[in-house]
């Protein structure tokens, strides 16, 4: 398995991912989905989901966050699932705006 | 958690003077609240009483079960198991507004300070706020919007009734 | 069109203050986003599935310039540089900040608009027939109501934490253009026995998971009880709904569970102790009210218009327009114009800042500076000459708003669906897209009357239901899937649609419209419209053509 930990910013409510790096005391989030920090195993997963949800209460930057399964190709990160992979890129009808407009790929 | 009182446009918290009382407790000295249906099972007992009684609607219990005891009773409760259970908001207003009942309508259980506004035009006089006890916070929240369109039987005037009388 | 007085201003200034008030109150962490969610929700505000997504009111789909200025200029300050006209006379903005949703609503209140109950469990905007105030068989504007409604229901006391969501519909004739059968409240208005103005009620209408269409609770209700009548509905209904399941807290399933019967004989009771309460109208303020819908300064025209007429023997394009998208208006010299907003290939009701403000334009050069947004996601100029028709024509040309095809196969109804909305299970506008490029004028032209509708999710949205071919988006193990149904209408002869059989992939679903309309064409008779082909033949030949005959 491998999984990320997808929320939205408060304030602005764009789409963000629990960014790498993130742990011993520090949580930062990316907007774009190669950003994220990857779990390949149950516990780390478990660890990272409760890392973003002590942070939704200290910090009140983003809410709602849930993990998300994703698969490896060629260095990039992408969704197992249709609907998070719309939220990892943007509209699949308007390709001019959302993440897919500012660099993350398909 | 805090009393909050609206009274002839004034707030203030007040101490709460009666005892919620569970339905397997043994009565205190003193006013008490009961359920509905250790109301209606101790009926006799509770009204000789040499206290204040209250009676606490749940939000599945209409006034209309105590219609005929409204004059005995000096405070009814009704509770919010959840906040958009909003059963106890047309319970208020028939409280006030078909049974005439002009004691004390307290607001119970899942109460948010923003639904204060709605509460107090629908007759609530009393609400028990676990968001907020800051009297000034409790009162710009309840003013803060300055018309009503709802004819209801806080009396407010409406906007109509402003238009008539311009 | 209503223009607030000093206490309507008061009220919505009042409202936006609060809301930046509770939004501050969230941004600095003093309630949590639970508590928030309700809040927002009043205030029309959504979390989507890129960002958060601001719903605003277009009350009873009636704009001016000024006020469609203003949306083309949110859209390009505050958002991505469009919005999306929604089936119930809304406009969501799906890129807005959270932070910035109280300048958002300030701007609005400079323009007398705003977002209040458009999403929660309250009483939603009041929708109306688009034609309003210039249909040819209207008996009263219903506008003057849906006035009168919207203050009533603006901040309701006691119904603002109902059940479940309450959508009130209002139209002023028995045409139906406003889907007033699939609403929880629709009021269609009537004479009574001595020519008095009054309305039909019906109660329990509605999509989503179990459509209803509505039922008559009471035939005739003078119009002095407008109020009252509504305001006992809505009481037996704030505590008769169900609180434990969401899914059957729609005051269609308390009708269809407590019985037509017993409901209307509760309604009745509890009426009869209010109607003669201070929710009477007084005559005053029902006169206040209608004197903002007087009719615009129309001209004394004679009915012929030789300059169109000679415009239309020579221009087939401008024929096409004229035929599917001006219809006749109640005065003499006049005609309602529908500009389509749904061009070949693009999301069904999205609009860009540009033509926004080039409508704005055109209503104040043709249509006394009124707009009206339909239920079926279009824009229409309600009071245009008709000699000024063919200058209008070339000026929304100019502009890419002069698709001919109101009331045709590619005029669709389309929710969102998962390209934006958190809750839907798959895209819905691709396949829009997809159908709206397949077909040539004239062949939609031989179609003729058609409404295809089109939901991402059984919450149906895109109002699938009552199409007359509804298509809904599913989730089938981690693919898209798109069942059809047959034989929906939202019209005056409202009915829900059935499913024909098994779903299809996207690109299947397309050629099964294909084969819907070949089978359509070879079995209708004379001019006989799809939906009552589909009535007079029934699913078995659509079912076999799909599916084979095997």
């Amino acid at each position: 398995m491998t999984q990320i930990v997808i929320a939205n910013y408060l304030g602005s409510g764009r789409v963000v991912f629990l960014a790498k790096g993130s742990g011993n005391g520090s949580v930062s989030w990316g907007e774009l989905i190669d950003t994220a920090e990857v779990a390949t195993d149950e516990d780390r997963a478990t660890a990272l989901l409760a890392l973003a949800e002590a942070d939704v209460a200290e910090r009140n930057v983003v809410m709602d966050p849930y993990l998300i399964d994703v698969e490896e190709e060629g260095g990039s990160l992408r969704p197992t699932k249709y609907r998070e992979a719309i939220r990892a890129l943007g509209p699949t009808v308007r390709q001019d705006l959302g993440k897919q407009a500012e660099g993350a790929e398909a | 958690m805090a009393l909050l009182e609206r009274k002839d446009g004034a707030a203030a918290v007040i101490e709460d003077r009666f005892t919620r009382v569970d339905d397997e407790a043994a009565l205190p000295v003193g006013p008490v609240i009961v359920s509905l249906s250790r109301f209606q099972a101790e009926r006799e007992a509770l009204l000789a009483r040499d206290a204040d009684l209250g009676v606490w609607l749940d939000s599945d219990e209409s006034p209309s079960e105590i219609a005929g005891d409204l004059g005995k009773l000096a405070v009814v409760a009704c509770n919010f198991p959840a906040f958009n259970d909003g059963r106890g908001f047309s319970y208020a207003r028939l409280l006030r507004e078909r049974h005439g009942y002009e004691g004390e309508v307290r607001a119970i259980g899942e109460v948010m300070l923003e639904q204060a506004p709605f509460m107090a035009r629908s007759g609530f006089s009393t609400f028990e706020l676990g968001d907020v006890s800051d009297v000034a916070e409790f009162k710009a929240v309840i003013e803060e919007v300055r018309t009503v369109y709802q004819p209801t039987g806080d009396g407010r005037e409406t906007a109509l009734q402003r238009r008539l009388g311009r | 069109m209503y223009r607030y007085d000093e206490f309507d201003h008061a009220l919505v200034q009042d409202r936006v203050t609060q809301f930046r008030r509770q939004v501050e109150r969230r941004m600095k962490g003093e309630i949590s986003e639970e508590q928030f969610r309700p809040l927002r929700l009043m205030n029309g505000l959504y979390l989507q599935l890129h960002a958060y997504m601001l719903r605003v009111a277009i009350p009873y789909g009636t704009l001016d310039s000024r006020q469609m200025r203003k949306l083309a200029y949110i859209a390009r300050r505050y958002d991505k540089g469009y919005g999306h006209f929604t089936t119930r006379q809304n406009i969501q903005y799906n890129w807005p900040k959270l932070e910035e949703t109280p300048d958002i609503l300030a701007e609005l209140a400079e323009v007398e608009m705003h977002a209040i109950q458009t999403s929660g469990n309250c009483i939603r905007n009041v929708t109306s027939d688009q034609y309003a105030g210039a249909a040819k068989n209207e008996i009263e504007d219903p506008r003057i109501w849906c006035e009168i409604a919207r203050q009533w229901s603006t901040l309701h006391p006691e119904f603002s934490f109902l059940p479940r969501k309450f959508k009130i519909a209002i139209t002023g004739c028995e045409n139906d253009r406003a889907a007033v059968k699939v609403h929880d409240i629709g009021m269609i208005m009537k004479r009574g026995a001595a020519g008095e103005v009054g309305f039909e009620v019906l109660v329990g209408g509605g999509l989503g998971r179990t459509p209803f269409v509505g039922k008559t609770i009471r035939e005739f209700l003078p119009k002095e009880h407008f109020l009252s009548y509504m305001e006992a509905i809505l009481r037996v209904y704030n505590q008769l709904g169900r609180r434990d399941n969401k899914y059957k807290a729609r005051i269609k399933v308390t009708l269809h569970e407590t019985g037509k019967e017993e409901f209307t004989r509760l309604v009745e009771e509890e009426w009869e102790a209010i109607k003669d309460s201070t929710l009477k109208l007084p005559k005053e303020e029902v006169d206040r009210i209608a004197a903002h819908f007087h009719p615009p300064a129309w001209k004394a025209l004679p009915n012929d218009a030789p300059t169109c007429d000679s415009r239309a023997a020579s221009d087939p394009e401008f024929a096409a327009w004229l035929r599917h998208n001006v219809e006749e208006h109640k005065t003499a010299g006049y005609a309602i114009v529908n500009i389509s907003v749904k061009p070949p290939g693009e999301p069904p009701g999205d609009v860009t800042d540009v033509p926004m403000e080039a409508m704005a334009e055109m209503a104040d050069a043709y249509s006394f500076s009124e707009l009206r947004v339909t239920h079926v996601q279009n824009v229409t100029l309600p009071h245009v000459e008709k000699e000024q028709l063919p200058a209008l024509f070339d000026d929304l040309a100019k502009h890419g708003l002069a698709t001919a095809n109101v009331g045709l196969v590619s005029d669709i109804i389309c929710c969102p669906g998962l390209d934006y909305c958190a809750l839907a299970n798959a895209r819905s506008i691709p396949v829009a897209q997809e159908l709206t490029k397949r077909y040539t004028l004239e062949r939609q032209q031989e179609i003729g009357d058609m409404q295809i509708k089109i939901s991402g999710c059984i919450n149906a949205c895109g109002h699938h239901h009552v199409g007359n071919i509804g298509i809904l988006g599913v989730d089938r193990k981690g693919e898209e899937h798109y069942q059809v149904q047959l034989g929906g209408s939202a019209s005056e002869d409202a009915s829900l649609g059935k499913i024909i059989g098994r779903g299809f992939t996207q690109d299947e679903v397309i050629e099964v419209v294909d084969k819907l309309l070949d089978t359509y064409l070879e079995l209708r008779e004379g001019e006989e419209a799809f939906i009552d082909t589909y009535r007079r033949v029934g699913m078995n030949p659509f079912k076999e053509r799909v599916y084979g005959t095997a």
